[in-house]
């Protein structure tokens, strides 16, 4: 059952990264407005409550997508908003995406602190 | 003649120099360039400080070659395309000479040319280099995306020249003089897209293209070589389209620099070359070299800028072009 | 500013060469696939080889190692050249994050540490993390209100 895993997460992956594709080739905005695009769509699909259901079919299909991260964000809001009222609506959505965005942020520094840009 | 077009008598093109970086030395024209560099970092830190060495480098061999010294020369009209021309400025604090700035975008080369003629033929300046520089990694990042990012280039897209070109004009009579100019106007027609350069500023130099023949009475085909600056493949197609609109054909004489300096399937450079440098670098390395040896006598060249920063296209401006002509001949 | 010549837009959207449209989303869709793929195996290596047991903490994981990875890459100039061939394929997934934070660090570290590398990082990335935490906290006060939808 491992590879209709495989294969779930391989056909929703590639669906977001087609959409993405689309937009890009048909409307020439930046990669940064498809990022958005994406995150925003992730957080009101989740809102909605539409989302666990791709994530459940999908799996890493579902959630490495940029469109997961804005799930994950928008999941933490809900959860911490019904635990924790008004402090839990502010913190849930940065507390659950805090371990990327941190790595992020720390390997960024430290890979441009070594690296070089290099002409193409 | 009348409008922007004016005649120019006694200035000539005394010697040449370009340096250019590797993508460019493998091109088709590769061969014609003075000196070609292995690594476009030059072993400086930074981008901008290896265009710096480039442009630098141009103008000594240039010295080296008309064996003048820094004193010979009046005036360096000089430009590139970072920020507030700090490329030609930071270039000439190496050089005991006086400078001007110069800024077109990539017709510079053209409008420091047209500049350093008419100082020269007023007789108040006898020995004037104009240059210009450019280069891939400093244009991606002022113009564009971090060199690193990993993003499609467009089909339409176009590839910056790393190279610098000088050329020294003299009241001195030699084999290639410069005969007449027409100077280009600014032109918008409501291109947006950042990426497609060649659609900013094939109406400019359709323009300039045409009132050059109507203004000096000339045809296409008195030049051996009608070459825009960096229109790239589409561009020079619409060009061509629209100055055929008003009337005017342009031949098998006509060429783009963008197009010459790179070979489009093997070098996957989206449209062709572009930049501050590539007019000036293949007119230096080539045409300058074919009139020499009588291949080409009569030569249009028409450098093509399309004048955007980035925070005027983030606002949304639409980017307009310019184009300026200046037409070279070998003296009979 | 003149108004725009509709003829001549018209004219560059009819003669100008287009994207080759099959070809950029067939290589979207499986390099896409595949980088999700990648997450998934992460996924598995970490709850059933390393037995982390928390859902969160294993997607946690996944996330942090498919940025080192990226990371690694775009140091070395391999990324962006996987990215002209990928395009979307490799810009949705969180390894396009990832990268445009990175290469943005890398391009301005010239200007210097903390006015350079530092200031721009978020150059190409910024808008996300600020459209993504504004647009969580606004969930969070339309769960506040309309407690009982969500419960």
């Amino acid at each position: 059952m491992i590879w209709m895993d495989f294969l779930k997460t391989f056909l929703i992956g590639g669906a977001f990264c087609l959409i993405g594709q689309i937009l890009i080739n048909n409307t020439k905005i930046t990669s940064a407005r498809i990022l958005v695009g994406f995150l925003l769509a992730g957080v009101l699909l989740e809102t909605v409550g539409v989302y666990k259901y791709i994530r459940e079919f999908g799996n890493s299909g579902a959630t490495v997508p940029i469109i997961g991260f804005g799930s994950a964000l928008a999941r933490g809001a809900i959860e911490g908003a019904l635990q924790n009222g008004i402090l839990g609506a502010v913190s849930g959505g940065i507390e659950a995406a805090a371990p990327g965005i941190a790595a992020v942020i720390f390997i960024a520094f430290v890979v441009g602190l070594v690296a070089t840009p290099k002409t193409k | 003649m009348r409008g922007s077009t004016f005649g120019i008598d006694g200035v000539f093109v005394e010697n040449t120099a370009s340096v250019v970086g590797p993508k460019e030395s493998e091109g088709p024209l590769g061969k014609y360039f003075d000196k070609t560099v292995k690594d476009d970092l030059l072993g400086q830190k930074s981008h901008e400080l290896a265009e710096i060495r480039f442009h630098i480098s141009a103008i000594r061999y240039l010295l080296n070659k008309t064996s003048h010294t820094e004193n010979d020369v009046d005036l360096c009209i000089s430009g590139d395309l970072l920020d507030e021309i700090t490329g030609a400025s930071l270039t000439l604090r190496e050089f005991d000479i006086p400078f001007m700035g110069a800024y077109n975008a990539c017709a510079t080369f053209a409008e420091s040319v047209i500049t350093a003629s008419v100082f020269i033929s007023s007789g108040k300046f006898s020995r004037i280099i104009s240059s210009t520089s450019s280069h891939f990694s400093t244009a991606e990042r002022q113009y564009r995306f971090p060199l690193e990012l990993g993003n499609q280039r467009t089909p339409l897209s176009q590839w910056t020249v790393t190279a610098a070109g000088a050329v020294m004009l003299s009241d001195v009579p030699s084999k290639v003089a410069v005969k007449r100019a027409t100077l280009g106007k600014v032109i918008d027609l409501g291109v947006t897209d950042a990426n497609d350069m060649g659609a900013c500023m094939a109406p400019a130099a359709a323009d300039t293209i045409f009132r050059h023949f109507a203004e000096s009475g000339l045809s296409p085909d008195y030049y051996d070589l009608i070459a825009t600056g960096d229109l790239g493949v589409a561009g020079s197609e619409l060009m061509k389209l629209l100055i055929k609109k008003r009337g005017l054909e342009l031949g098998l004489n006509y060429n783009d620099c963008g197009a010459m300096i790179f070979n489009r399937v093997s070098q996957d450079v989206g449209q062709g070359g572009s930049g501050a440098a590539c007019s000036s670098s293949v007119f230096s390395g080539y045409i300058y070299k074919k009139m020499l040896s009588g291949a080409l006598k009569r030569v249009l060249l028409v450098p093509t800028g399309a004048l955007c920063s980035k925070t005027s296209t983030l606002q949304g401006e639409s980017i307009p072009g310019i184009a300026h002509a200046v037409a070279f001949e070998v003296n009979e | 500013m003149n108004a725009p010549d509709k003829e001549y837009l018209a004219l560059i959207r009819e003669r100008m060469p287009k994207s080759r449209h099959f070809a950029t989303m067939f290589r979207a869709f499986w390099t896409g696939g595949l980088i999700c793929c990648i997450g998934e195996a992460l996924t598995l290596f970490y709850s059933e080889v390393a037995k982390v047991s928390v859902e969160d903490d294993v997607s946690s994981l996944t996330t942090i190692t498919l940025i080192l990875i990226t990371a690694i890459l775009t140091g070395f100039g391999i990324y962006d050249k996987i990215g002209a061939y990928a395009g979307a394929g490799s810009i949705v997934p969180i390894t396009g994050f990832a990268n445009s934070v990175v290469s943005s660090a890398i391009e301005h570290k010239r200007e210097g540490v903390v006015l350079g590398l530092c200031s721009n990082m978020f150059q190409v990335a910024g808008p996300v993390i600020v459209f993504g935490i504004s647009s969580s906290i606004l969930v969070g006060i339309i769960v506040l209100i309309f407690k009982g939808a969500f419960i």
